[in-house]
């Protein structure tokens, strides 16, 4: 417990440094002045502070950890450590649904954007379980490939349409997360991840028993579906949110808990916390890199994260193979 | 590993006809070359049809600038067509098995990468100085430096599975890519424009001037190739069958990958990547073509290569007036394609 709280204590520190970094110039001394004296000049510090960098701050400890969840989760019920939303189709069929919402109804609220995606998300994820039904003795390997290729081939029909309608722009950014964007009252839906995030901790023995296979549930007395129906349901549902507010995160949800299932097992009780933590560290970390590195310009994080995902991606691939072989 | 076919289960019977010897060259062809035959005549037939069809439908205005500004569309089509099936084929015999592409392993997502590198190092002023042939040269001779040695790398290496290389190949390309657009973010907005166009498949925006050191290069690869085939018939026993037999697998894998980087780089330099056409062309080539020698293969999938985008394309411009969405079209059939062979292969 005591090396949780250093670690959280470590993203804490992290989060605030990533309230004084950006191009509007505020400093902690200029900030806690401008609190104090409460004049009008130091005013906008105070204003830049509480509109921009807190909800940004927010927004990736919350997308960070609910990807990484969810990543977790479809691992444990999928049996398969290459499995995250993004190697299910899960994000494409996201994308596909708000694509469908702009261009049916282009005034719905965010809100149902959010509850349509999820919905796709849903049924492009359950699609991807039915494919692999098909495929009786699968290698470990053929699970995320065939989830790779399922996204492709939506993304290819979400990519003709937004291609005849002049929305491929909005597609990129559906495609690539990007925490810029991110104000006061344009983020509030992230915190249905966090709400997400604790149902998913109150029931993690159920999944972490679920990861054991359908046989050894039933066994248990414990209804299958329904777990694989809820855990579903939960990442489906955090992708949504996460694609419809800031963008796709990509191998977030592969990279984190496998690093974490390194030192500390399957146990998902045991391994949420550090799970939770470790994604929204991850993205935090790769968000200041974004905002550093071409300052004073920016990088968007699906952009940072896709480099370092990918390369941990393939450590582990090549890695774990080097070992079987 | 399990091949889905050996060459001993041809239509012709249970002797393949790589082992014919030559003395026979004189002699009757045999069922399956006559079907062969029957097959590339049609395919020409077809190909002929619908480059007149492209050349002339729709046309208005003066011929005598319709012929020529269609001629060397036509033509980069051709190119590319080629290029793309014939990599493909030499890439799956080589790898031995029918799944992988070059473009699926990020052949092509490795020469943006590169194409970033060299606007991200030099900039682009000083490039657009630089004549677009030569650039192209240097383009090309990076990408088979760093291409052969990388693949050379993760084919021949350590044994591994095809999943692992199937899988570590698209997750290179997604580095490769994501690597390309981080570049591509530090650089200037201005010089990202020269870039910009150069990232999405597009039939119809391609460099004019590249076209003809692209055919001359087309034609070396492609005669290397030629020259090659009946080692690649040898090739596909088996590593170790070729090797009794006397063929120098380490040898011909490398120079076969040459050849496939340079093929890469003249379809992605006229028009983009395309992932999944090499894996549509490759496989219905292997069907259709009703033998394993590459003697046929290649002028087969070649042929159909060339037929599926100038058909593609005068259907979907000139009837459906659908302009660049071949590219995604072939993106979806292929995507398709690839999980119903992932999926079949499987079962077996």
């Amino acid at each position: 417990m005591p090396r949780l709280l250093v670690a959280a204590g470590a993203v804490g520190l992290l989060a605030i440094v990533s309230l004084f970094v950006g191009v509007g110039d505020v400093t902690p001394a200029g900030l806690l002045r401008a609190v104090l004296a409460d004049d009008d000049g130091s005013h906008q510090e105070v204003l830049l502070v509480l509109a921009s960098r807190v909800p940004r701050t927010v927004a990736i400890l919350l997308a960070g950890a609910g990807m990484a969840i969810a990543g977790q989760i479809m691992q444990l019920l999928s049996r398969n450590r290459f499995v995250e939303p993004s190697t299910a189709g899960t994000v494409e069929s996201a994308a596909i649904g708000i694509l469908a919402v702009t261009v049916l109804a282009p005034g719905a609220p965010v809100m149902v954007k959010m509850l349509v995606a999820t919905a796709t998300a849903l049924a492009g994820t359950a699609l991807f379980l039915r494919i692999l039904r098909h495929v009786p003795l699968r290698s470990v390997l053929v699970v995320p490939l065939v989830g790779l290729m399922l996204g492709g081939i939506i993304n290819a029909v979400s990519t003709f349409f937004a291609y005849r309608l002049d929305l491929l722009q909005s597609l990129n950014t559906w495609m690539t997360g990007d925490f810029s964007g991110v104000l006061r009252g344009r983020y509030e839906l992230l915190w249905l991840t966090f709400a997400l995030v604790v149902v998913a901790y109150l029931v993690a023995d159920r999944f972490t028993v679920a990861g054991m296979g359908q046989d050894f549930v039933t066994n248990l007395g414990m209804n299958y579906r329904a777990v694989l129906a809820l855990g579903l349901s939960i990442v489906s549902m955090v992708t949504a949110v996460v694609v419809v507010t800031v963008g796709a995160i990509p191998f977030l949800g592969l990279v984190v808990p496998n690093v974490v299932a390194l030192i500390f097992g399957d146990n998902l009780r045991r391994t949420a916390p550090w799970v939770a933590l470790g994604g929204a560290g991850f993205v935090l970390v790769c968000d200041l890199v974004g905002r550093t590195v071409r300052y004073p310009y920016e990088v968007p994080i699906g952009v940072v994260v896709g480099v370092v995902g990918s390369a941990a991606f393939l450590f582990l691939l090549l890695r774990r193979d080097a070992r079987v072989a | 590993m399990s091949r889905e076919h050996s060459p001993t289960t041809t239509a012709a019977g249970p002797v393949s006809s790589s082992d014919r010897p030559p003395s026979r060259v004189g002699l009757a062809p045999a069922p399956a070359d006559r079907r062969s035959l029957w097959v590339m005549i049609g395919l020409g037939g077809a190909l002929l049809l619908a480059a007149a069809a492209f050349m002339t439908l729709g046309a208005k205005g003066s011929w005598d600038f319709v012929l020529p500004f269609r001629g060397t569309k036509l033509l980069a089509m051709a190119l590319v067509g080629v290029a793309v099936a014939v990599s493909t084929v030499l890439f799956q015999t080589v790898t031995d098995n029918r799944i992988l592409t070059p473009s699926i392993m990020g052949f092509d997502a490795l020469y943006l990468l590169l194409q970033t590198s060299l606007v991200f190092t030099i900039g682009s002023a000083r490039l657009a100085a630089v004549d677009a042939g030569v650039m192209f040269g240097v383009e090309l001779a990076v990408m088979v430096t760093f291409g052969v040695a990388l693949y050379r790398w993760l084919l021949t290496g350590a044994r591994r599975s095809v999943h692992v290389l199937v899988l570590a190949g698209i997750v290179l390309g997604v580095l490769f890519r994501s690597l390309s657009s981080f570049m591509q973010r530090l650089i200037d907005p201005n010089e990202f424009q020269v870039l910009q166009d150069a990232m999405f498949a597009s039939l119809n925006s391609f460099d004019r001037s590249l076209v003809w050191p692209a055919a001359g290069l087309l034609a070396v690869a492609v005669g290397v190739a030629w020259g090659l085939r009946r080692r690649l018939d040898v090739l596909l026993l088996g590593r170790e069958r070729a090797t009794s037999l006397g063929v120098d697998h380490r040898r011909t894998v490398g120079l076969v990958l040459v050849v496939v980087a340079v093929l890469v780089s003249v379809s992605t330099a006229l028009v983009g990547p395309i992932m999944f056409f090499g894996l549509l062309v490759a496989n219905l080539a292997y069907r259709l073509a009703g033998s394993h020698r590459h003697g046929v293969v290649l002028p087969v999938a070649a042929l159909l290569g060339v037929l599926a985008l100038v058909a593609g394309q005068t259907i979907l411009e000139r009837v459906f007036a659908f302009d660049t969405a071949l590219a995604v079209i072939i993106e979806f059939l292929g995507g398709i394609v690839f999980l119903v062979l992932l999926v079949r292969g499987e079962k077996r």
